[in-house]
């Protein structure tokens, strides 16, 4: 044995042997990147204020991510982005009149940070194990803790300096208390209302109001390969059969599917928040019954629940279910043989 | 769990408050930790009630041990928890009427309280009478302790107040966030919340308190 000279040894290594350029910052950043147009689109319509949330949420995720690791003694890793991306999401995801609804309310965006990195992210293991969507959680938090202070919604006023502005309903708002006719007296006719809700043009969450910024960065997601088509599109699919068959008033076959697909956080929650890699399922099929299953109960909370919007807590139960789909549909291993057949086969 | 003969009536009382903690440690007993939770007063009334069926039924079934036949044992040890459950409701009814209009429902599912068999079970049918009733006041005290832990933290953080009993009848609600407290902390999620949180800090000075136990031993 002694003979074995180290050149001759052979090298054991765990697998991946071969490993791509792709790391968890690069793909952090370039999911950051996408969501810049919507971003920006937010910006534009409710001002420096949407600028000055996301700024809130962006920073106390990132220091709360140091503090925890430097608490428990691990290596900071903030720099991978998955921090920043967390703060960016979760301020897409509150009302932009967060900061002039009085007396100030910073401390809204602040304890969501704590509750989504932290106590969603951290406490579960870290990056790869929660079990939630942690910018979703964040917001169900505040949203459940400051129901009022969440669900006040300003007019975009698209002037870029203006700090008040006259608050409103969503349109989800407006078509779940008022009905179709109501949302179309507001915005004119069909055609008006359509170009307000793919343009961005209305009142919600900062990030989830402009349909065609959401669009070009899921697009650009996709054509990057970050994520795959079964999940969106399966989730789009389902909310709009179900919102054509059941969402009008009376008769079946009688909604509007475009309504509900670009309005809410339909889109943001299609293409940024369903999609996550870690919460949820890495097969396929089980991407598509994920999707299916996040359209269903969306449009099950919209039309028949207490809240207007039903996006984020359908994500969130499906969260759940995500490790349950997995298990349903796992890869079939190359040669085996399923055992049911293998015992048919010995009889 | 532990014999009398190696353990003395000190370790057996700190044992129910730290080590077997029925709810931090256990795990045992969450739904009337997470039901009843929401008010401090609430907490402390329902922890108290506990704490004595706990020692009543320990007791009981010491004096009774030599007499209860082993194949009946466990319909015998629900008779007596059930006895003194509604002896217990009875009181409350009777003495703390406000309490109980709130965790009323809570008192009576005392009786399926897995903790209670489980020492009547475990430790009273096996022990003599006092380490069976130092037993059971550990057992109590630290049931006592953990609700009233989560009860001030709900809450004080879900509500912002806290409402501290004075007497049986009187109470004082003390005023601490007077705008926007996180209200999701007294709703049922956020019991859950709050056990977990809880739970996680006290598993966490465990853990250190071991660590230093076994620096110093070396």
């Amino acid at each position: 044995m002694e003979a074995l000279k180290k050149e001759h040894q052979l090298i054991v290594s765990v697998s991946p042997h071969v490993k791509s350029e792709e790391t968890t910052s690069r793909i952090m950043w370039t999911v950051s990147l996408a969501l810049l147009p919507a971003f920006l689109a937010g910006v534009y319509f409710f001002g420096p204020k949407a600028l000055l949330i996301t700024a809130v949420c962006i920073v106390s995720c990132m220091v709360f991510e140091n503090l925890y690791m430097k608490i428990v003694g691990k290596k900071p890793v903030a720099g991978d982005g998955s921090a920043f991306l967390t703060g960016l999401l979760l301020g897409m995801n509150m009302p932009a009149s967060l900061w002039s609804f009085s007396p100030f309310t910073a401390h809204v965006p602040v304890i969501a940070s704590f509750v989504a990195v932290v106590i969603t992210k951290q406490l579960f293991g870290g990056l790869g194990f929660n079990v939630f969507n942690p910018a979703l959680i964040g917001r169900a938090f505040a949203l459940i803790s400051w129901p009022k202070a969440m669900t006040i919604w300003n007019e975009p006023t698209a002037a870029l300096l203006a700090m008040d502005a006259k608050t409103t309903a969503t349109p989800l708002g407006i078509l779940k208390e008022e009905g179709v006719a109501k949302l179309l007296e507001v915005f004119g006719d069909k055609m008006s209302l359509y170009q307000h809700l793919l343009t961005g043009n209305r009142a919600g969450s900062i990030g989830e109001t402009s349909a065609i910024a959401l669009l070009i960065g899921g697009l650009f997601l996709l054509a990057k390969r970050y994520i795959s088509w079964h999940i969106p599109v399966s989730f789009l699919a389902t909310a709009s059969v179900i919102a054509w068959v059941f969402g009008g008033k009376g008769a079946l076959f009688t909604g509007d599917p475009v309504v509900h697909l670009l309005s809410g956080g339909m889109m943001l929650g299609a293409w940024f928040m369903a999609t996550d890699y870690v919460t949820s399922p890495s097969m396929r099929k089980g991407q598509i019954v994920f999707g299916i299953g996040c359209g269903f109960l969306t449009m099950l909370i919209r039309l028949k629940g207490g809240f207007p919007e039903g996006v984020m807590f359908a994500i969130l139960i499906m969260n759940c279910f995500a490790p349950l789909i997995d298990r349903g549909f796992q890869a079939k291993v190359f040669g085996a043989v399923k055992q049911d057949k293998a015992k048919e086969a010995t009889k | 769990m532990s014999s009398t003969s190696t353990t003395s009536l000190k370790d057996l009382f700190l044992n129910g408050i730290i080590k077997e903690n029925t709810i931090f440690k256990l795990a045992l007993s969450l739904c009337p930790s997470i039901a009843v939770t929401n008010n401090l007063k609430n907490g402390i009334f329902m922890g108290l009630a506990v704490l004595f069926v706990q020692t009543m039924v320990n007791l009981t079934i010491s004096q009774m041990r030599k007499i209860i036949e082993p194949k009946v044992r466990l319909p015998i040890f629900m008779l007596v928890i059930s006895g003194w459950v509604t002896i217990t409701q009875m009181l409350m009814a009777a003495l703390v009427t406000d309490v109980y209009a709130n965790v009323g429902l809570y008192i009576a599912l005392i009786v399926s309280f897995a903790s209670i068999l489980a020492r009547a079970e475990m430790f009273a049918s096996k022990n003599s009478i006092v380490p069976s009733m130092v037993d059971g006041l550990g057992m109590g005290v630290g049931f006592l302790f953990a609700l009233t832990v989560i009860s001030f933290f709900r809450e004080l953080v879900g509500r912002g107040t806290l409402t501290v009993p004075t007497g049986l009848a009187t109470q004082h609600v003390f005023t601490f966030i007077s705008t926007k407290p996180v209200l999701i902390m007294v709703l049922p999620a956020g019991g859950f919340l709050a056990v977990g949180i809880l739970m996680a800090f006290f598993n966490w000075i465990d853990a250190r308190y071991m660590k230093k136990a076994a620096h110093a031993s070396h």
